[in-house]
């Protein structure tokens, strides 16, 4: 069997506001195994991003967060600051969306790649100096040796999140967690920096989490998929199972939503918008938007069902979705 | 088909200005360069590029907002660029313009009615029926009009979105620049808004310069495509043509770095990656300005190389049926 690197157990994120409590997770699991990658997709708002905040504890003080959060055995949740830093950057490394706010300004990119190598090993500064060159030659940055004094402002955006990326392969992590790490970015830089984090993947064998709200970006670099909406994971599953049968008229309706470069049918559209954290509908929370509501949508959550083994779908009736095509059930 | 707008020779260059008290002006940033395209009536143009290509400044300059260093836009028999703000303004109510940012664009202290009406006072059409007019608007673009009194920040960006559509509609428009109109929005509520264009183009007979800078979307609304590249266009092509025979290098690869959400072909797909960046706008390179990133210069020999440093390649059809501005063009099929 593969074994386990990071178990994320009914993983509940809840933060207190005047409002009263929003529950930006409810309840989410996921397993990463060794190799693997996995993608977490959703829309603004859904909680992708909150999920991996409180994996490495980096949320604000006021979270209250509960459930299990087990890297290859050991317990994350509820730990201090010092302790976790033992994890942070050495065996789980984090890549942002936006990288300037992951950069300090006043240090030359090459003094910040060592920094990170320093952090936890103890090397002596050449040491540490000549592997962040190497890593910085391995993300694809160009003239690797002038870019060392460089810094983070004299960098395009690209090149800045290559940067961020080789810190992140410094200590060849574990795990590298990557939130929305090409948001912000041009295509054609978006490639170039997958292509940086495919090659980060490769030479630390480290296993990715990539969170993304792009399907397509999904399709191309991960394994396995977790569609999250309204803080739930809505459906899991291989990467196949997923595109080419989804079982929850949610990820049906991304799907045919989706304007795609290879083709030209019209799209289908999901009606409405996610429903807001303050003011969750009973039941299903994607039923006042969805085309097969039923008493039963409203009278009960929906639990992840097995629709095969491997891939769970949390819909009463995900059965009614098997060979069914978006523009079938969304107009 | 009638032309509906024709520009030619558009030229923006933005000052570059030393710091301190004398601000002496040190350089220009070449924005747009030279471009040329027309709009015919009832078509979708997309205008596409990476962020600071011009495609923003180029919508700008069409409908005269922001003032042309040269070029001429010719709508009907009029050339927009030459005329004062006062000639301009019966104009406007014929080319209007939707914005990005649904959060930028709209007072917060006006109420939807009044958002809408806004363009109907300001033009002196208000007085009659203008009420029902806003109302019908409403539902045109698939707003209740029972929520004409809420305020702007109490809807979601797509509903924004369509407020803003709603206003440009409102003087009943020929011409609509679209910039970026979809790009603020969540892939599931984007859909919606496509589609709404799509049919409001239809009903209402509508030319559209639709500039973005995503393929996938611009595949599903435009009739044609230009796409630019550090102010000028590099391609135009009939859509279905521009993604089977890409011909220039640039479109090529920014079509193949384009995810599909499809696993199977994303597996197999041939990706080109570009090195480096794009260079600065304010000393782009000579001659061709995509050789400093273009693969396909890498391998060519040094007297081909010379051709691409020293010549501007003009956008002339070499024979893939489409224009393409690069002196070795070929063309490609990169799906």
């Amino acid at each position: 069997m593969t074994d386990v690197l990071l178990e994320v157990e009914n993983l509940t994120v809840e933060f207190p506001t005047d409002d009263g409590v929003v529950t930006a997770v409810r309840g989410v699991s996921y397993e990463l195994r060794q190799g693997e990658s996995l993608g977490i997709v959703g829309e603004s708002g859904s909680g992708k991003s909150v999920t991996s905040m409180a994996i490495l504890g980096l949320l604000p003080k006021n979270a209250r967060v509960s459930g299990s959060v087990r890297f290859r055995g050991e317990e994350l949740l509820g730990r201090s600051d010092s302790e976790l830093s033992g994890f942070r950057g050495r065996k789980i490394a984090m890549v942002f969306q936006d990288p300037l706010a992951s950069l300090n300004p006043v240090y030359t990119i090459g003094d910040q790649i060592a920094e990170a190598m320093l952090a936890h090993n103890p090397v002596s500064k050449q040491v540490a100096h000549a592997r962040a060159l190497e890593l910085l030659e391995l993300v694809g940055i160009p003239n690797a040796k002038q870019r060392m004094g460089a810094y983070p402002h004299e960098l395009s955006g690209g090149m800045k999140q290559r940067v961020v990326i080789a810190i992140a392969m410094a200590n060849n992590p574990d795990v590298i967690i990557a939130d929305e790490p090409t948001t912000a970015l041009d295509v054609t830089v978006q490639a170039q920096v997958l292509e940086a984090l495919e090659a980060a993947r490769e030479i630390t064998g480290a296993a990715l989490v990539l969170i993304t709200h792009d399907l397509g970006v999904i399709a191309g670099h991960a394994n396995r998929l977790c569609v999250m909406y309204a803080g739930r994971l809505v459906e899991t599953g291989s990467v196949d199972d997923i595109f080419y049968a989804p079982r929850m008229p949610y990820t049906l309706g991304l799907l045919g939503s989706l304007p795609r470069i290879d083709s030209k049918t019209r799209l289908t559209p999901i009606v409405g918008s996610p429903p807001s954290a303050l003011n969750m509908p009973p039941g299903c929370p994607f039923g006042p938007r969805c085309p097969m509501f039923a008493a039963k949508c409203e009278a009960e959550e929906p639990p992840l069902y097995y629709a095969t083994p491997d891939h769970h779908a949390a819909c009463h009736f995900h059965q009614r979705l098997i060979d069914v095509k978006p523009g079938e059930i969304f107009q | 088909m009638t032309t509906v707008l024709r520009v030619q020779d558009l030229v923006k260059h933005f000052p570059v200005r030393s710091r301190g008290v004398i601000r002496k002006r040190i350089g220009d940033v070449h924005a747009v360069c030279g471009v040329s395209l027309d709009l015919q009536e009832r078509e979708t143009l997309g205008l596409v590029g990476e962020s600071g290509c011009g495609k923003t400044t180029t919508a700008r300059l069409l409908l005269n907002l922001v003032p042309a260093t040269n070029g001429e836009v010719w709508y009907g028999k009029r050339n927009l660029l030459s005329l004062s703000r006062k000639q301009m303004r019966p104009l406007r109510r014929e080319l209007q313009i939707v914005f990005q940012d649904p959060f930028a664009s709209l007072d917060p202290r006006m109420t939807v009615a009044e958002l809408i009406a806004e363009p109907l006072r300001i033009h002196g059409r208000y007085a009659e029926g203008g009420r029902a007019k806003v109302r019908e608007l409403m539902k045109q673009v698939g707003l209740n009009p029972e929520h004409a009194n809420r305020f702007a920040h109490e809807f979601s960006g797509g509903q924004r979105q369509r407020i803003g559509i709603a206003r440009a509609l409102a003087l009943e428009p020929k011409v609509l620049v679209l910039d970026e109109p979809v790009s603020a929005l969540d892939v599931s509520i984007r859909a919606g808004v496509i589609n709404l264009l799509a049919d409001l183009q239809r009903e209402l007979g509508l030319s559209y310069l639709f500039v973005s800078h995503d393929l996938s979307v611009v595949r599903h609304v435009a009739d044609r495509v230009a796409v630019m590249y550090l102010g000028r266009i590099v391609e135009l092509a009939p859509t279905e043509a521009l993604f089977t025979r890409a011909a220039h290098p640039y479109t090529q690869a920014l079509i193949s770095a384009i995810p599909v959400p499809d696993p199977r072909k994303e597996r197999t797909r041939r990706r080109i990656i570009l090195v480096g960046d794009v260079p600065s706008p304010v000393d782009p390179p000579s001659g061709c300005r995509f050789r400093t990133r273009c693969f396909k210069y890498a391998e060519l020999s040094e007297p081909e190389k010379l051709k691409c440093v020293n010549e501007v390649p003009a956008l002339v059809d070499r024979g893939h049926g489409h224009p393409a501005a690069c002196h070795y063009a070929e063309a490609l099929q990169m799906l």
